[in-house]
């Protein structure tokens, strides 16, 4: 019998923010006198979701793919092994698998189940990933969540939507947006969004970063 | 089990709602809760799929109620106590009472690096595997009241095999007590119509990575 397996009596009053702050506060206090954590090792976990491991990894993995034709083959082939020859994961991205986006076909990455991310190369997943409302519609309904991030797709395409639900992960390679020629990868990078690479948004076009510079 | 947080295909939860800029963390208790699954799954006395399980088995109405970090703590908590490495009294009383249990190792600061590189699931296979790539199969119609990968909104329904991806770590024996048992993962690809009716979208295809013992020839 485990603590939370009874109906549950947590309070509504009071916020979850303040509830949760002295909840955690006082497990870390209890782990750590115990001697089973250490917290300059939870600090360095921290810092590295906050500061290092993010959708920049992933951007550039994109860029890459879209400026050479025989990285992008090898990243499709084997992304685990593509991915760990560029030094930008800490480790390797274990079984991950880059999906590629055409003029047929679109793909968008879920975990109905959990909430299964590829963290290495695109950090801690965002709060509309986990939710309830995208991991039971992504699968049913993938043109209406599609809708709901303002993206329309020809009718025709074929949506291909991946359930995450072993320790595979997925990265979705969107299309390389057209007017782009000859763009350097740290050029095209700034064109690769987090969501183009779950398949629920598309790459930026040019005029959008032009906006976005002249600001 | 057929928990609530087998989510694929059901109605009513709304429109998803992107955050614009959204923080890594929404509040610091959320970090500190991570980084301690971390560091509490490298003690090395459970695995991932027995930590996910653990979040799995919290009431319907907690698991629905609460954010993903929230269901983390709440887990984590569940955790401890299941192991002996805290008891209930503790959580309650919010304060050390008992003498810690020996641990084989903790993390420290100098390897917690370590925690952030994700270790491999394949393991060498027992027997090849039963199916290739274009093989017709059927989602097993099981319901195990234990820990599972195969969503409902599969079972029963008709695919073919895109991938062979290895042979995995199987979840459901991970958490039942018996060990990794590796078995052949697969890429197994629905059509739209196939799982939801006649009047769905035509273009819609959705797959899912099953282990072989999910699934039977078609």
């Amino acid at each position: 019998m485990t603590v939370h397996q009874h109906a549950h009596h947590h309070d509504d009053h009071g916020s979850e923010l303040d509830e949760m702050q002295l909840r955690v506060r006082a497990l870390e206090s209890i782990l750590t006198e115990k001697g089973y954590v250490d917290s300059k090792a939870l600090d360095f976990i921290i810092d590295a979701y906050e500061t290092r491991i993010g959708p920049h990894i992933g951007a550039r993995i994109i860029a890459k793919a879209w400026a050479d034709p025989d990285f992008k083959r090898r990243l499709i082939a084997d992304a685990t092994d593509a991915v760990g020859s560029l030094g930008l994961v800490a480790g390797r991205a274990t079984h991950l698998i880059a999906v590629e986006n055409t003029p047929q076909r679109h793909n968008m990455v879920v975990c109905t189940l959990c909430s299964c991310y590829p963290w290495e190369v695109l950090g801690l997943p965002p709060v509309w990933y986990k939710s309830a409302a995208y991991r039971s519609r992504a699968v049913i309904d993938p043109r209406g969540v599609l809708a709901d991030f303002g993206v329309t797709l020809p009718a025709e395409t074929e949506i291909r939507v991946w359930d995450s639900t072993a320790e595979t992960r997925f990265i979705v390679v969107p299309m390389r947006p057209h007017g782009t020629d000859g763009w350097s990868e740290e050029k095209l990078e700034r064109l690769v969004t987090r969501n183009a690479m779950i398949g629920t948004g598309l790459a930026l076009a040019p005029a959008e970063i032009a906006n976005e510079a002249a600001t | 089990m057929n928990g609530v947080h087998d989510m694929g295909g059901m109605h009513g939860f709304g429109a998803v709602e992107p955050e614009a800029n959204e923080p890594v963390f929404h509040a610091p208790w959320e970090g500190r809760v991570l980084a301690m699954n971390r560091a509490m799954g490298y003690l090395g006395l459970w695995n991932i799929d027995i930590g996910r399980f653990s979040r799995e088995q919290l009431a319907p109405e907690v698991y629905l109620g609460s954010s993903y970090y929230r269901k983390w703590t709440l887990g984590l908590e569940d955790l401890t106590v299941q192991y002996g490495l805290v008891g209930e009294d503790e959580l309650a009383a919010g304060r050390v009472l008992h003498p810690a249990v020996p641990v084989k190792r903790m993390l420290t600061q100098a390897d917690a690096s370590k925690v952030l590189a994700r270790g491999s699931y394949e393991r060498p296979a027992p027997a090849p595997a039963l199916f290739k790539a274009g093989d017709r199969v059927r989602a097993r119609n099981i319901h195990p009241p234990g820990h599972t990968r195969l969503p409902r909104y599969v079972r029963g329904h008709a695919g073919v095999i895109e991938c062979v991806r290895g042979c995995h770590v199987f979840p459901d024996a991970v958490v039942a007590g018996r060990g990794e048992e590796p078995h052949w993962l697969y890429t197994v690809v629905f059509d739209g119509r196939e799982l939801w009716g006649e009047g769905s979208d035509p273009t819609v295809k959705v797959s899912v990575e099953a282990w072989e013992p999910y699934l039977d020839r078609a």
